[in-house]
């Protein structure tokens, strides 16, 4: 009971309190801005045909009601928590009258998909390049894996993303440049090779700049293994140098490799903004750039709220997990 | 502090190609100074010259010259970052050292912000922003901007050093001898902070550099004013890639990766130097 009173409950209290504040700020910053979504639309309409005042002052207002964009701001943000609670994220504003969860859910698969493979890939991928790496570091390759390494790290994503698009569409043309799949969608090997075919260079991006960070932390983490007391005494006793590596050293860095794991997991929802801008890959990052550029506030706030829910309950995840796989927290 | 440099200087390769690179870059930004053109002179060179003797890094579309471009671009882009690093370590540093000293119901309270602002996207709502202010950001405006989007991890990372450094022995020793709180901060807990600082400050130019440079190709920040991200978006814009003239665009993109890889090799030297297990590693082969 005591685990539960003062571990889990003030930890739930704290997810609760973080999802509020982030959605509150995510709601008011859109409605700071200039662009209003319902001159557009009126923009949009009256470009076609010419109206009387009367009709388009009606309209205004009708289109004001439709959008919940009526009355103060506090009133807003009232009947917006009204209706989150009913799971109504509201219409989106420029495909009206689409859902914004219909929006948000044909384009959630194609980010969960891709995020979901490239995190995973880079996350082995690191783990076991870099704890080799610091097992032997005085080694050739594992000093030219580092130097490489410590290239890519830093350059910013959207250079490293770009560099591909270009070497790999246009001076080599052996990916597409845009899109995420072709033909009909169904359980064909065609629809399935073409998903691969389109995802591979976006996913590459995201497994260089994902492996290189795991690789640094993986290989920070074996360092200071590698000077504890029982990897030096195993390494006196002459364990196996295989066995030292993966029992020794590897399986004490996974706690802070897991937690880490399921942080980035958490910020899947988000989309990868910068990823399907640059490879106009159709998944939530496209659909939020779309439309922070035209005010669509729906789906702005649709998509960081589930953004938001995302890293919250994952980091409230790793809080709960923590006992389980640390003894010592368990412990205390 | 220059016996400490001149160390990490000599026991530090990546320290030493690090400092070799961003003099580089500093050379490019005093050169900006003494460019023979004005930063936005278009036409002031025959256009689509190829790098040559006469323009070494060539020539733009609009008859730009790449190499000057590129000392502003440099400039302006480390202005950006410089600007961005001093408001998001500023608030930074203030907000965690205070609440890792004052702890209580302050600490609490700004904690709670702290991991609230945390959880909130930070690149969407950097787009957002741009793209409410776009036509009216200038790169002081962007520089702010950064800053503010950029305090929540380092406070945190304060606070925790403020932390560990409250419960190590020499500060109950310095409590027990009555020394005044002030001076403790002062005389004892400032010349750990200040190392760490500086490794943090690296590390905020990387990801100021780099968020500059997205903002900018996506068309989001001042483009009329060069920097490293506006001359990829112009060199994009007019079509650099597909007329076969991608100095234009190499040269930013070359000069964004060797710029950030310095920063990176200088914060790894700083840190390696702060690891006392590393020093003592290094004091072992220096016999």
């Amino acid at each position: 009971m005591t685990l539960l009173r003062q571990y889990i409950l003030p930890r739930i209290v704290q997810w609760i309190f973080v999802i509020f504040v982030g959605v509150s700020i995510t709601f008011l910053i859109p409605r700071l801005s200039p662009i209003n979504p319902v001159d557009n639309m009126m923009g949009r309409l009256t470009s076609f045909q010419s109206m009387n005042p009367e009709a388009t002052v009606a309209m205004r207002e009708t289109l004001l009601d439709l959008y919940g964009l009526d009355g103060s701001i506090f009133d807003q943000y009232l009947s917006f928590w009204g209706r989150l609670f009913q799971g109504d994220l509201g219409p989106s504003f420029q495909n009206f009258p689409t859902p914004v969860t219909d929006i948000i859910s044909s384009g959630i698969w194609w980010t969960v998909g891709l995020l979901g493979t490239s995190i995973l890939i880079s996350w082995v991928l690191g783990i076991i390049l870099g704890s080799l790496a610091g097992y032997f570091p005085r080694a050739l390759w594992a000093q030219a894996l580092e130097k490489a390494v410590i290239t890519i790290y830093p350059i910013p994503y959207y250079i490293l993303a770009f560099v591909l698009l270009m070497l790999f569409t246009f001076y080599i043309p052996a990916f597409p440049l845009v899109g995420g799949a072709r033909g009909e969608p169904g359980f064909t090997w065609e629809y399935i090779s073409s998903i691969l075919y389109f995802g591979f260079l976006p996913a590459l991006s995201i497994i260089l700049g994902g492996t290189a960070f795991r690789f640094i932390m993986a290989k920070a983490l074996a360092g200071t293994e590698l000077s504890s007391d029982y990897v030096q005494y195993a390494e006196l006793a002459a364990v196996p140098k295989r066995k030292i590596l993966i029992f020794y050293v590897i399986r004490n860095t996974m706690l802070p490799q897991v937690t880490d794991l399921a942080l980035s997991l958490g910020t899947i929802f988000g989309g990868a903004l910068i990823t399907e801008i640059v490879y106009g890959y159709p998944g939530l990052g496209y659909v939020l750039y779309n439309a922070i550029n035209s005010g669509d506030y729906n789906i702005i706030m649709g998509i960081t709220l589930l953004s938001i829910v995302g890293i919250a309950t994952a980091s409230l995840f790793v809080d709960l997990i923590y006992p389980v796989l640390d003894p010592r927290v368990r412990l205390r | 502090m220059l016996t400490n440099l001149r160390d990490l200087l000599r026991y530090s390769p990546s320290f030493r190609y690090g400092s070799i690179i961003l003099l580089i870059a500093a050379i490019l930004v005093i050169l900006s100074f003494f460019s023979p053109y004005e930063p936005d002179d278009r036409r002031a060179v025959p256009r689509n010259e190829p790098p040559g003797s006469e323009f070494i890094l060539g020539t733009t579309s609009t008859g730009q010259d790449v190499f000057w471009m590129l000392t502003f671009g440099v400039r302006n882009t480390l202005m950006i970052a410089g600007v961005a690093v001093l408001i998001g370590r500023g608030i930074g540093v203030v907000l965690g050292m205070l609440s890792g000293y004052i702890g209580g119901i302050f600490d609490r309270i700004v904690s709670s912000i702290v991991d609230s602002v945390i959880v909130i996207p930070r690149l969407p709502l950097l787009i957002l922003i741009a793209a409410i202010m776009r036509g009216n950001m200038s790169i002081l405006t962007l520089g702010i901007l950064i800053g503010i989007l950029d305090w929540a991890y380092p406070s945190k990372r304060y606070r925790a050093q403020v932390l560990s450094l409250r419960e190590r022995d020499f500060t109950h020793t310095a409590v027990f001898s009555g020394m005044s709180s002030w001076k403790i901060v002062i005389q004892e807990h400032l010349p750990f902070i200040i190392p760490f600082l500086l490794a943090d400050v690296v590390s905020g130019f990387l990801f100021a550099i780099g968020t500059e440079v997205t903002l900018a190709i996506l068309g989001l920040s001042d483009l009329d004013t060069q920097s490293i991200g506006s001359m990829i978006y112009w060199g994009d814009y007019y079509n650099a890639l597909f007329s076969h003239q991608e100095w234009v665009l190499l040269a930013p993109i070359i000069a964004s990766i060797v710029i950030v890889v310095g920063f990176y090799l200088v914060s790894i030297g700083l840190s390696d130097y702060l690891d006392p297990r590393k020093r003592l590693l290094r004091l072992q082969t220096k016999d």
